[in-house]
């Protein structure tokens, strides 16, 4: 028993580890389309509890509500307007799927053996780096032979993780937040130019209203117009 | 935040609200006034179409104007500091990315002119098309001042997002919309790979700072975590210029865009791509040059190989070019594998080389467009030299620049690359560089066969005022820099000895 009280965290990590594979698989395997968003939803759950198990508790709260929240609630949408019940019976796996899955099994061994060996820097693992506000100065320090050097210098500040969070958001990182909110722009205009109902502009212009109404795509305009 | 970060980047700034405002222009022009007639044919729709697309392209040209004034105002106001990066060190406005960032404004003016006709032919919004080619030249402009991985990240993710939906235009085409999608899924999953790359990377070095890493791994021996991030981030990198292993996206791509946008995907996008590969390789990953730099040739002798010997049996030029920039696009990486100086120089030569005679092509191609796909086989181009001598002229200039021929610039370009392999001791690959120029050669007089020795069709050729400058530009670059060499190359040399410096510290002190 104490054995697994001292080792609760992994066994937490490889319960929702294994729910979070096995539901993002149930994913991409499920015929029925409300069935696939719904495994989704498992998936972002659990994700959200990796990042909490991290430390990362401002990022598990975002996940919840943007990615259960929003973002689900917008597949669910579109899954019930285009209407679809069930796919077409098609073979879902591809004639590679042996190659694919032994080119997978082999960039997890390569994960396994080389990622997680690391080894990574001290300043990564330090276990108050999310909880920490990064202040960056110029500054002059003097080395050991007495020559001075001017360079950035990076201070830590402790705070909690999502001021920390929001600080090297806004902060450190403000032009690339910035930046990101531009891609949600241009994926806007992408999504209105590809998704908009393209009627020959005479037809738009010189059928009434009701026609409009009535008819879906311009082929359709035309014969009603021409009658 | 000070004046001095925001001067760094006032031509990013400016170029977005320009490119937000573009948006606006529909409202500001009016709907096209049209014609009363009652006529359903389509071909007479583009003429009444043709005011407002007129004024986005002269509208977008200004824009890009002044971009490239506020790129040099800003450069001399931030004179004097030999690096100035803003933004928590982020953004450098030095030489080299003033450099890119010059190219990137002239290469996009082109690509406009180059759409110009092809948007009035069709009859989709041109506002949204320029705006989102604004974005792009946004995202490259990010790419080419960035030392910090996630800011170059932003700036790459930015040009790909505009690439997808312009490569995608066409949206009633099934080609352009299947090439969308390809570039889309693809790009999705290539940045996916460079982001956990670049993941690995901070593991290690606990920063994203490109001068921070190089700091970091010039005391680090080794270090798998290391290695693996580096080999992500290469073929991240290696997917958007379209190297080897990572080319398949390219030949369908190519073909299926609108030809403006692959002109702009094979010369303003590849280029971006070269700009970032040679920062963040000459400057963040020198320590590691011996591990990742064998690795590289090997992707740089199968591009050249793969990329020319394939493009060998194509008969439509748009499939043809795209292979043989598979084929560039490993050149280029010569220089990156040499680091050194000439290498570097070599990069930055070979760009501009390419970009401007690779433009000339298009515009070639885009002359030849009468309806709907002509121009796109090598067939069409029979007996050009009847029908428009001058260009098929240029034609030959821009092909031999591509192939390496004396006179024009791609010799210069060549010759540093080959030059710099060979003296970083690769020999072999500087063979195989030669080799494969003289198969490129081969396929590229299958074009001059075609204009000069076989009889003509009846296709005419477009007259448009807009392709005929983008061609001269073209014409005039890639002949007056392959017969006086000297201003580009002094001004190369200008422009890479910050990074190229850089690179020899850290490179020389292992």
């Amino acid at each position: 028993m104490d054995a697994l009280t001292a080792n609760m965290p992994l066994v937490v990590f490889l319960l929702v580890g294994t729910v979070t594979v096995a539901s993002a698989i149930l994913v991409v395997a499920m015929r029925n389309p409300v069935h696939s968003a719904l495994f989704l939803l498992v998936t972002f759950l659990c994700v959200a509890v990796l990042f909490v198990m991290r430390g990362a508790e401002f990022v598990g709260a975002v996940q919840v509500l943007v990615y259960a929240g929003g973002i689900m609630v917008l597949f669910l949408f579109v899954v019930m307007l285009i209407n679809v019940r069930t796919l077409p019976e098609e073979r879902i796996t591809s004639p590679y799927w042996l190659g694919g899955i032994a080119v997978g099994a082999a960039i997890f061994i390569l994960l396994a053996t080389l990622v997680r060996t690391g080894p990574y820097h001290q300043e990564v693992n330090r276990p108050d780096i999310l909880e920490s506000i990064a202040t960056h100065t110029m500054e002059t320090t003097v080395a050991a032979n007495g020559k001075a050097t001017t360079g950035p210098v990076v201070h830590y500040t402790l705070a909690g993780n999502s001021e920390a969070v929001g600080n090297s958001l806004y902060q450190e990182y403000l032009v690339p937040f910035e930046v990101a909110s531009l891609f949600l722009l241009v994926a806007m205009i992408g999504a209105i130019v590809i998704g908009k109902r393209e009627l020959g502009a005479m037809e738009e212009e010189t059928a009434p209203d009701f026609i409009l109404d009535r008819v879906k795509t311009e082929h359709e305009v035309k014969e009603v117009v021409n009658a | 935040m000070s004046w001095n970060d925001v001067v760094v980047l006032l031509p990013e700034i400016i170029l977005t609200i320009g490119a937000s405002l573009l948006l606006l222009g529909p409202f500001f022009t009016g709907r096209p006034k049209r014609s009363t007639s009652m006529s359903l044919h389509p071909v007479e729709e583009p003429a009444a179409a043709a005011n407002t697309g007129a004024s986005a392209k002269w509208w977008t040209l200004a824009l890009l104007a002044i971009t490239a004034i506020s790129v040099v105002v800003c450069s001399s106001l931030a004179e004097g500091m030999t690096l100035s990066a803003s933004f928590s060190q982020m953004f450098a406005l030095d030489a080299f990315s003033i450099f890119f960032k010059l190219l990137f404004v002239a290469a996009m003016a082109m690509v406009v002119l180059l759409s110009d006709d092809f948007l009035r032919e069709s009859r989709y919004s041109t506002w949204e098309y320029y705006s989102l080619l604004g974005f792009a030249l946004c995202g490259m402009m990010f790419m080419a001042s960035g030392v910090h991985l996630i800011a170059i990240w932003v700036g790459l993710e930015l040009m790909s997002l505009s690439s997808y939906i312009l490569a995608g235009y066409y949206k009633n085409e099934e080609k352009s919309t299947e090439a969308a999608m390809k570039y889309f899924i693809l790009g999705a999953v290539s940045s996916a790979i460079l982001l956990y790359g670049l993941s690995l990377i901070y593991g290690v070095c606990a920063s994203l700072n490109l001068l921070d890493i190089a700091k970091v791994m010039s005391t680090l021996t080794t270090n798998n975590a290391l290695m693996f991030g580096i080999m992500l981030l290469g073929a991240g990198l290696c997917f958007k210029v379209g190297a080897v292993p990572f080319h398949v996206w390219t030949p369908d791509v190519y073909v299926g865009a609108p030809t403006p946008i692959t002109a702009f995907l094979s010369t303003g996008s590849k280029a971006a791509a070269f700009a970032v590969f040679a920062r963040v390789f000459y400057v963040a990953l020198p320590s590691f040059h011996l591990d990742w730099s064998n690795v590289l040739a090997v992707v740089a002798a199968l591009s050249m190989i793969v990329g020319n010997l394939a493009a060998i049996t194509q008969t439509n030029i748009k499939r043809m070019l795209a292979y043989s920039s598979i084929g560039h696009a490993g050149y280029i990486l010569l220089g990156i594998i040499a680091m050194s100086s000439t290498g570097l120089r070599g990069i930055l030569i070979y760009t501009v080389v390419y970009v401007f005679a690779n433009l000339g092509i298009w515009a070639t191609v885009l002359m030849m467009r009468r309806h709907e796909y002509a121009g796109e086989l090598i067939d069409d181009f029979d007996g050009l030299h009847k029908r428009a001598p001058f260009w098929a002229f240029a034609m030959v200039m821009f092909l031999l620049s591509l192939g390496g021929i004396p006179p024009t610039a791609g010799f210069i370009g060549k010759y540093y690359l080959f030059a710099a392999a060979i003296q970083a001791g690769y020999g072999w690959l500087a063979i195989i560089a030669v080799l494969m120029s003289a198969v490129s050669i081969f396929y590229y007089f299958r074009v001059v066969v075609a204009m000069y020795l076989r009889d003509g069709q009846d296709a005419e050729v477009a007259n448009s005022t807009s392709l005929q400058l983008v061609g001269g530009i073209a014409l005039a670059v890639t002949l007056i820099f392959g017969i006086l060499p000297a201003p580009l190359i002094s001004q190369v040399e200008q422009s890479s000895q910050w990074v190229a410096t850089r690179a020899a510290e850290l490179h020389g002190g292992r």
